[in-house]
């Protein structure tokens, strides 16, 4: 024991050696299986890779800072589940890289948004949300009808995921731009939305 | 998980424990030295006579590693950790929400297979039924309909005696179950700006506003044409399509010139959510009787 004390107290690279086995630990153990098992790396039943318009709509979701106070994420509690519909299960979230699940909540859940409210509905509500909800704290994002989604950049984004295991045909990505040319902002955010968790939405 | 990944993490896990354990256990063998004794020194030095003592852990502290251990190896005997193994008490969240669900169907089913054996009519004048009806409100409905039930711009007044689609409880009900599209097509295209603005006139003159009689009675032509296969020859509505009353002073998207304009020439599309299977028949059922006595008195049925 003394040597072993001796040798990584005194030759620094046996110390980091040493560190790096002892904090991967518990990633080896928590992180690595996972990698492998069909549960976290395959998609259940209905889930599909992100259109070229909801995969712009997503980027701007991130961009605003919609996970800062919505989750997508809901547990399985009976409190969440009759307010929100059947508990996330990992093979929803397959294709999301990286994930928007979360764990503040100032704003609801919004793992299964998608047909829960009309399209009228999200556009009124994201210009100003007291228009439809006089209570909500919510700031309005009135820019987002102005603005055009970026149509150039979405193949490449499509390119970069298909790296990580999305799916994507050469079809798609040879589309998506047409498909997210003169869209909207807005557009592209409520067709992320409405794409939200329909996989279990009518599992109870 | 595979035996592969169940044993890989069984491994690691106990070969972590008995590690810890073991520099633990070697760490706590050194004795604390007596006064006047030499002070033992782990033998290094700095600046001529800087020494580091080799002091034994602090009780206190080591015992409560060695309780942590036995925490952890308690922890892993009851509940899942190690693989596949499930532990003796046979937990799982899924297992642990679904007592949860069971406990409250076992609570709650009778009290609406209760409300669902009786009408809705009755359903509205009971108390309880009305106080849960409000609880489903809240939680489903607010969100377009308002926290008062007044509605907003696009989402109807479910308060007044008003309605699209039908007020009697078979409407509501079929409205709550399988949802309902509202769509008024753009005519902006077709008409051109002053035909749109004859025909806003027109309609504006139906609930007795203000209104340019020139371009009122222009617009009666283009309404007589064009908008009474869905409002009807008086203006009146068809709720069998959704088609609102424009002879009243109820508007859903507002009654004024610019608005009536912004609809002709834009159009409306909104809708309702089915809410069958989400919901289920029975919460379905207490909701359609709250709904209905909004703009009801079910005492007086």
């Amino acid at each position: 024991m003394e040597k072993i004390q001796k040798l990584i107290e005194e030759k620094v690279g046996y110390l980091i050696v040493f560190t790096f086995l002892t904090i991967s630990i518990a990633m080896l153990v928590e992180i690595v299986p996972l990698m492998f098992m069909k549960q976290t790396t395959e998609p259940i039943k209905g889930v599909k890779p992100y259109t070229a318009l909801q995969l712009a709509g997503r980027d701007i979701y991130i961009r605003e800072g919609c996970y800062n106070c919505h989750s997508q994420m809901i547990r399985p509690f009976r409190a969440e589940t009759e307010r929100y519909g059947h508990y996330s299960v990992a093979g929803e979230s397959v294709y999301d890289h990286p994930f928007q699940w979360g764990s503040k909540r100032t704003g609801p859940d919004l793992a299964r948004v998608g047909g829960r409210y009309s399209d009228e509905w999200h556009r009124v509500h994201l210009i100003n949300p007291r228009d439809v909800v006089p209570e909500s704290n919510m700031p309005g994002f009135p820019w987002l009808a102005r603005n055009l989604a970026d149509a150039e950049i979405v193949p490449a984004k499509m390119e970069a995921l298909r790296k990580v295991g999305v799916p994507y045909t050469d079809e798609q990505i040879a589309g998506a731009k047409a498909e997210v040319e003169g869209k909207s902002e807005m557009d592209a955010l409520i067709a992320y939305l409405q794409g939200l968790g329909l996989a279990l939405k009518n599992v109870r | 998980m595979s035996n592969f990944w169940s044993n890989w993490v069984t491994f690691i896990v106990v070969v972590g424990i008995l590690g810890v354990t073991l520099v633990l256990f070697t760490q706590s063998k050194a004795k604390v030295n007596k006064p006047g004794e030499s002070e033992d020194t782990t033998g290094h030095r700095w600046d001529d006579d800087l020494e580091e003592y080799n002091n034994p852990l602090p009780r206190w502290w080591m015992w409560m590693f060695y309780l942590t251990i036995a925490f952890g190896i308690g922890y892993l005997v009851l509940y899942p950790g190690l693989g596949n193994f499930k532990g003796m008490r046979n937990w799982s969240s899924v297992g642990q929400y679904k007592e949860e669900v069971a406990q409250a169907q076992a609570k709650y089913e009778p009290l609406y297979a209760k409300y669902k054996s009786m009408d809705v009519k009755a359903v509205a004048a009971d108390p309880q039924a009305q106080e849960m009806g409000k609880r489903l409100f809240q939680t489903y409905c607010i969100q377009c309909h308002g926290s008062d039930a007044r509605g907003a711009k696009g989402f109807p007044n479910l308060t007044d005696n008003d309605w699209l689609w039908g007020g009697s409880t078979e409407a509501i009900h079929t409205t709550l179950v399988s949802g309902r599209v509202g769509q008024m097509p753009p005519w902006g295209a077709a008409f051109g700006e002053e035909k749109v603005k004859d025909t806003a006139h027109y309609v504006m003159s139906l609930s007795g506003k203000k209104h340019d009689a020139d371009r009122a009675a222009r617009g009666k032509e283009t309404f007589a044409a064009v908008c009474v296969a869905c409002h009807g020859t008086d203006g009146k509505g068809n709720q069998a399509l959704g088609a609102p009353n424009l002879t009243d002073n109820t508007w859903l998207y507002g009654g004024t010139e610019k608005t009536i304009i912004e609809t002709i020439t834009n159009g409306r599309q909104n809708q309702m959510p089915a809410w069958k299977d989400f919901l289920g028949d029975d919460k379905v059922h207490v909701l359609t009787a709250y709904v209905w006595s909004l703009s009801n008195n079910p005492k007086a049925q």
